[in-house]
């Protein structure tokens, strides 16, 4: 056995994981695994502020696949990275932290720069450690890949005091980790599957609302062969996006608060609703009352404690969403499909999808409008994300995908700021994928500095601000639920974003035509540069459809009147 | 469905530092109600029995179970039948004797409840009480106007009648 410091057995640890990128900030209490990292092929990234290198984290998780790994120092190093954590943990994206602390002997002294960050993180993490021996370090790192990467995947936060790094022992780098209480693959069981195809088979008016799971399974081909199968309308929640391409002629796009009119119309009337991996937030649902009132729910989560939270189901599929849906096509094939189908609102799907695609504006530049320019500008091929408010709903509404891994959002947290960083890590997971993010002034004001990382470091990507000068989705809110009372919701005219990513070395460009826009996006998907397009947008305009919270999807408003 | 009702939930757990802090928080965030918490460790196991009476309708309850399950640290889980478990606790009370006919008085409930004196002193005397909760509850109803000075109750400890075990 190698006798080695915690820091040399951490870093061989994170070769043994295959990490390629370790985004981070660094500083006093996490040196010594900084110096170890020189010594290593694991390229560190590192950030301007370390809530934009766990986002990157996050994005270069969703974007790859596989565990993204933040890394910073204590105390406010530690805290900086607890929304990062909460974002990744909210959407299941599998991110591991690793953060530095204060020497064992100094923990709980209140020393200089010592936080209790496994009690701030325990809310927001699927699992965190504190590692009190050297020799310990191997295990714990194996482990936090393996709960963050295996399962419902999610964040993992691993805490290091600084001598732990420092002290040598004999390594032991352990094949496979496991604990008695984790016990990640779950095998549907047959019973279940019988009960869900039966139902299914024996619907008259079946729809399918598809959730991230589908995606972090790789269902979509499962997804789609059982829709086809079926003839089933298939909604999506905001992190479904993606699990059924948007051209299909059964996809019914986002369902809920602002989901699209044919899936909000069409949801309420399944007899036999199918939940794939989704968790039915409130965004999702809009009232429960309302949300499927004559429906039988089936609902497949891999995650059994997400069933029957929130909506009640008739009956259940725990596991893996692939193995679920494919059990289910091979019952459903031995059985009759009712005869006796529905075909009314399969035949709506269309008229539906034109109410949702026409909705009026007075706007010069209509947001709506602005995000399907954006998407003839970009490949079909690429990477988009979002931050969050109007501009993401706008985008999760009407920029179509075509396939899994294409789209990425804040969707559970809705973490303003998110998607620049992401777009980074996005951009260091799939450098042959242009990669662009849709944002709003608000947001891209918040995490802005990555700019400096994304221009430095060599990960081009392009940013899309939808601007009003305002935060939009609150002030939306204000004029229809305060009667028109803005509060701290107008932003400053200023910086002059343009100008702004001139000064970070990026190309800064304002345009204020959808001509102009999607030149402008043509040419910086072309190149091999940072980008930041400004685009002004009306401060007044309203994300339509909306459902008011706490009313039923069917109480759908499609504008103001 | 929606009554709300005293739950036991027994559960193993492995016995690392922090454990009983995640649950406690767990319970606490999620808005869970604990009305008692026992807490021991099981020799040669490396694990704990923790027993956690809280107040939940079915869907909270169910809650309860998946979301303790779903932790790393958590072992096992299972909420206990009152009819198929035992169920016991015990009370430490501290109660004022000066008065000869209350010191007749709290020793003859004492004895009734099987009690056992621990510490006499010339006013106040020291006693135990075991028993399912609701005949500590019952012992207390029965004392308290005799003069409780001081008390010290451990919540339920519990285990399922049987064979049925839950390593």
């Amino acid at each position: 056995m190698p006798e080695m410091t915690g820091a040399e057995a951490y870093v061989k640890a994170l070769e043994i994981e295959g990490v390629e990128y370790i985004f981070g900030v660094t500083g006093a209490a996490i040196m010594p695994i900084c110096d170890e990292l020189l010594k290593s092929n694991i390229r560190y990234v590192g950030g301007a502020h370390e809530q934009g290198s766990a986002h990157m984290a996050d994005g270069y998780a969703r974007a790859s696949g596989r565990v993204g790994v933040v890394q910073a120092t204590s105390g406010p190093g530690a805290t900086n990275i607890v929304t990062g954590m909460a974002t990744a943990q909210l959407d299941s994206s599998p991110v591991v932290a690793f953060t530095g602390q204060v020497p064992k002997g100094m923990v709980g002294t209140d020393a200089f720069q010592e936080v209790d960050i496994i009690g701030v993180t325990a809310s927001v993490t699927k699992h965190n450690i504190q590692v009190m021996e050297a020799a310990e370090v191997p295990h714990a790192v194996k482990a936090a890949f393996y709960i963050a990467s295996t399962g419902r995947r999610g964040a993992v936060l691993v805490d290091l005091p600084k001598d732990v790094q420092t002290d040598k022992a004999e390594m032991v780098f352990p094949e496979k980790v496991e604990f008695r209480g984790y016990h990640p693959n779950i095998e549907p069981s047959p019973n279940e599957i019988h009960w869900a195809a039966t139902l299914l088979a024996k619907a008259r008016r079946p729809v399918i609302i598809a959730g991230g799971g589908v995606i972090a399974s790789g269902a979509s081909q499962e997804l789609v062969s059982l829709a086809e199968m079926i003839q089933a309308p298939v909604a999506h929640s905001l992190m479904g996006k993606g699990s059924m391409p948007s051209d299909h002629p059964l996809s019914l796009g986002l369902c809920g608060m602002h989901g699209r009119y044919e899936a909000n119309k069409i949801v309420p009337e399944a007899d036999v609703l199918l939940i794939v991996g989704a968790r039915l937030s409130d965004r999702t649902t809009g009232s429960i009352d309302g949300f499927a009132p004559n429906a039988r729910i089936i609902h497949i989560d891999l995650d059994r404690s997400e069933i029957d939270k929130n909506v009640d189901s008739i009956t259940r599929v725990v596991g893996d969403a692939k193995l679920a849906l494919r059990g289910i096509m091979e019952k459903i094939a031995l059985q009759k499909i009712n005869g006796n189908r529905d075909e009314t609102i399969i035949k709506k799907i269309e008229e539906f999808r034109a109410q949702t695609s026409e909705l009026r504006s007075d706007s010069p530049l209509p947001g709506p409008e602005v995000i399907r320019a954006i998407r003839r500008a970009m490949p079909r091929d690429s990477i988009a994300v979002t931050d969050v408010g109007q501009h993401q709903m706008w985008a999760a509404q009407h920029y179509d995908v075509y396939g899994p891994g294409t789209f990425f959002t804040s969707g559970g947290l809705g973490t303003m700021g998110w998607g620049t960083p992401a777009a980074i890590g996005a951009k260091a997971a799939r450098g042959d994928l242009p990669v662009l993010n849709i944002s709003g002034d608000g947001s891209f004001a918040m995490t802005e500095n990555n700019l400096a990382i994304a221009v430095d470091e060599g990960f081009p990507i392009t940013i899309v601000i939808l601007n009003n000068h305002m935060l939009g989705m609150v002030a939306q809110w204000q004029r229809l639920f305060y009667d028109h009372r803005y509060s701290a919701v107008n932003r400053p005219i200023h910086p002059d974003f343009a100008k702004l990513a001139e000064s970070y070395g990026a190309e800064g460009v304002y345009v204020d035509s959808i001509q102009g826009l999607e030149a402008a996006l043509r040419r910086a998907v072309g190149s091999d540069y940072t980008t930041v397009i400004d685009v002004p947008i009306d401060p007044e305009e309203n994300v339509y459809p909306m459902v008011p919270p706490g009313m039923g999807l069917k109480d759908i408003l499609l504008g103001d009147d | 469905m929606t009554e709300m009702t005293l739950q036991v939930v027994s559960f193993l757990v492995e016995n690392k530092p922090g454990v009983l802090f995640k649950v406690s928080n767990l319970f606490r965030r999620r808005g869970y109600n604990i009305q008692g918490i026992t807490v021991g460790t099981i020799e040669g196991t490396g694990l704990s029995r923790m027993t956690v009476t809280v107040e939940a309708d079915s869907r909270v309850l169910n809650q309860i179970l998946e979301q303790l399950d779903k932790m790393v640290e958590v072992v096992k889980v299972k909420r206990l039948d009152p009819i198929r478990a035992v169920s016991r606790e015990l009370l430490l009370v501290k109660l004022r004797t000066a008065d000869p006919m209350a010191r007749q008085e709290v020793l003859g409930y004492i004895n009734a409840y099987h009690g056992l004196i621990l510490d006499v002193e010339p006013d106040i005397l020291i006693a135990e009480v075991t028993g399912a909760p609701e005949e500590i509850d019952e012992f207390l109803r029965d004392i308290r106007p005799i003069g409780v000075e001081e008390m010290s109750r451990t919540g339920a400890t519990a285990l399922e009648r049987g064979t049925m075990k839950l390593a």
